[in-house]
């Protein structure tokens, strides 16, 4: 563990040059040392305050995304539209803004809510062992193995009708947006399943686990204040590399017409859009695959460097 | 090694039976039923005449029934029509099978030799320029969205440049040779295979480096080994132990990237197929399709499983 260096009397009898640090600042330290990883930040931050300041700019232009406008489609760049219009003539820029901030949503949310449900799993798996462990983990290790794309398009072109829900949330906006999240979450949940349940494994015959045992704490009391605080880094390591693969999940099934569905502008449904265009206007197909390629390639390379900061030995320096 | 094999197919097979019904349950969800084109074609059929139809395809019975009756003919090798081929559902699984056969075992070979060359020339010198450079391609990789790419690459070589086709599968009265075909197959297993070789080049320089930190080569280079000899005969064959349940694992990401590849480039494979048969609410297709790709992955599993074994004999089956 790499906190061990911390209790070493060695390096505690040595005068601080500072006060003494935690865990946690260490790691910044090391996180903030690595160029690439801060790079990776640094873009997907200006990735988000583009995606997310969507209504103010586009009440500064005095642009509607949804606009359409027949008489200027394929404009070019002009002061209104930045970056032009498309083939409806609605305006490419701030329809990139907005789906981009439905794209982040998506990838942050179903990595929380993938992160929760694998949690979960994994401290329940871990802490009970026999017979609970080995029917959760052959669950997760079948689910790590399936063919997730063919799985993802029956679950997004299930008829949510049929399971009970009403038309008139089927028809708003928002329907689209949890049926993607929970159809990933389905799906997504095992990595920190699996690492949870590793740490458990370990943590659970540590002395301080094995005290509070003898005094009879609760499995919760145990699971929560014991052991998920020690299994912390792991569980946030793979739910950053998560928002990445939940990204392209949902970009490739909004492409696919299975996701986010129009008018609501995502960046996999725009190039939906843009693929018949491609010899019209192959600038409309460019712009929202470099900017899902860019956040997905930030939060991948941020992702790596929190590894490496948490787990020093993970990495080759 | 024999009883391992045979446990191991039989909890395959359990798992098979069990995706089986969930995959039953979930296509039923699916908009509509097997009847809808039926009724829409015949506007002159009867509120009477539905219901007696209904009873006649047993639609009228609760989904355990219809399933176990789905379930006993397709024990005796009866799966049913495809209703958007209409064709028998087996008539459209073979050609299907064998395009996304070549497709995946191209992209499968390409994968392979780049990976490896990759990730054995970046853990030579970790930390170096070529090290950065293989490193930033590997993340490349993994960042690309597949159809993103797969739509650049019609862009630069079959609309600007001309080189190659778009999409399908061999020119039409072109006498459909193997090299007309093969030509077809140039970008789709491209996109397919960069798609992959990512994932892959990272694990093989990871698997190489934690190899090359043993203590038995340290042992073969203070006996004289050549850095040559200590790479390919000393450290290759247990740096690639773990690799190959990687390649196993990754089946079922190479398969979802050949669904894309497929349907980008006009490939009948099965990828397209489930595509096509679960947009076209051809129930029985679908169905087929989804799980004859999940055994496909576990039957990889469980040869990654025995190759494990075989390569490293300190790992018991038993």
């Amino acid at each position: 563990m790499t906190d061990l260096a911390i209790h070493d009397p060695v390096a505690a009898s040595e005068p601080l040059p500072q006060a003494a640090r935690s865990v946690w600042s260490l790691r910044w330290r090391r996180l903030r040392a690595n160029r690439v990883a801060m790079g990776g930040l640094v873009l997907l931050i200006i990735l988000m305050i583009f995606s997310f300041s969507a209504p103010l700019v586009g009440w500064a232009l005095g642009v509607d995304p949804n606009h359409t406008d027949l008489l200027a489609r394929f404009d070019g760049a002009s002061a209104e539209h930045w970056l032009g219009t498309d083939d409806a003539g609605r305006d490419v820029m701030l329809r990139l803004m907005v789906g981009g901030r439905i794209s982040l949503l998506v990838g942050f949310t179903g990595a929380l809510s993938s992160a929760l449900v694998g949690t979960v799993i994994g401290l329940v798996a871990g802490y009970y062992r026999g017979r609970i462990d080995s029917v959760l983990m052959r669950v997760t290790d079948g689910v790590i193995a399936l063919p997730l794309l063919p799985l993802l398009i029956v679950f997004a072109a299930i008829d949510l009708k049929k399971l009970g829900f009403s038309d008139a949330f089927m028809r708003s906006g928002d329907a689209n947006f949890y049926r993607i999240v929970v159809i990933i979450t389905l799906v997504q949940w095992t990595t920190v399943a699996r690492l949870v349940r590793a740490a458990t494994l370990s943590l659970l015959s540590r002395e301080y686990v094995l005290a509070a045992q003898a005094q009879g704490a609760s499995a919760r009391h145990i699971l929560l204040t014991h052991i998920l605080p020690n299994a912390v880094s792991p569980i946030i390591v793979a739910t950053t590399l998560a928002v990445g693969q939940i990204i392209l999940f949902e970009s490739v099934l909004s492409f696919l017409g299975l996701g986010i569905l129009p008018p609501t502008p995502s960046w996999g449904n725009m190039l939906n859009n843009a693929q018949e265009l491609v010899t019209a206007a192959p600038v409309l197909a460019f712009y929202p695959g470099a900017l899902i390629f860019a956040t997905v390639i930030a939060v991948n390379f941020f992702g790596d460097g929190l590894q490496n900061a948490f787990d020093p030995r993970s990495g080759t320096e | 090694m024999t009883r391992f094999i045979i446990r191991r197919l039989g909890e395959a097979l359990i798992v098979l039976a069990v995706m089986s019904f969930v995959v039953y349950g979930l296509i039923n969800l699916m908009p509509g039923d097997p009847l809808d084109l039926m009724i829409a074609s015949n506007p002159g059929w009867t509120a009477a005449d539905i219901t007696k139809l209904r009873a006649i395809y047993g639609l009228d019975q609760p989904m355990v029934v219809r399933y176990w009756h789905w379930l006993t003919a397709a024990l005796q090798g009866d799966f049913g029509y495809s209703r958007v081929f209409t064709l028998p559902v087996t008539r459209v699984m073979g050609p299907a099978l064998l395009q996304t056969t070549k497709l995946m075992g191209l992209a499968f070979l390409c994968t392979l030799l780049v990976s490896l060359g990759f990730g054995i020339a970046a853990s030579l010198k970790p930390g170096s320029r070529l090290d950065r450079l293989i490193n930033f391609i590997a993340f490349a990789g993994i960042s690309l969205p597949v159809f993103w790419l797969a739509l650049l690459l019609i862009f630069v070589f079959a609309v600007w440049l001309g080189w190659l086709p778009a999409s399908g599968m061999g020119t039409i009265g072109g006498g459909g040779g193997f090299f007309d075909s093969l030509k077809y197959l140039v970008l789709p297993v491209i996109t397919l295979s960069l798609s992959q070789i990512g994932n892959l080049t990272r694990f093989t320089r990871a698997s190489m480096i934690e190899t090359m930190r043993m203590d038995y080569i340290r042992t073969a280079r203070a006996k004289g080994a050549g850095p040559a000899r200590v790479v390919w005969r000393h450290a290759l064959r247990n740096a690639l132990i773990p690799v190959v349940t990687v390649l196993a694992l990754n089946f079922g990401s190479l398969f979802s990237g050949a669904l894309i590849t497929e349907t980008m480039f006009g490939q009948r494979g099965m990828g397209k197929m489930i595509y096509d048969a679960v947009l076209g609410n051809d129930f029985n297709l679908a169905l087929i399709g989804l799980l004859f790709a999940s055994l496909l992955t576990l039957v990889a599993t469980i040869l990654a499983d025995i190759a494990y074994a075989v390569l490293d004999p300190r790992i018991s089956l038993s």
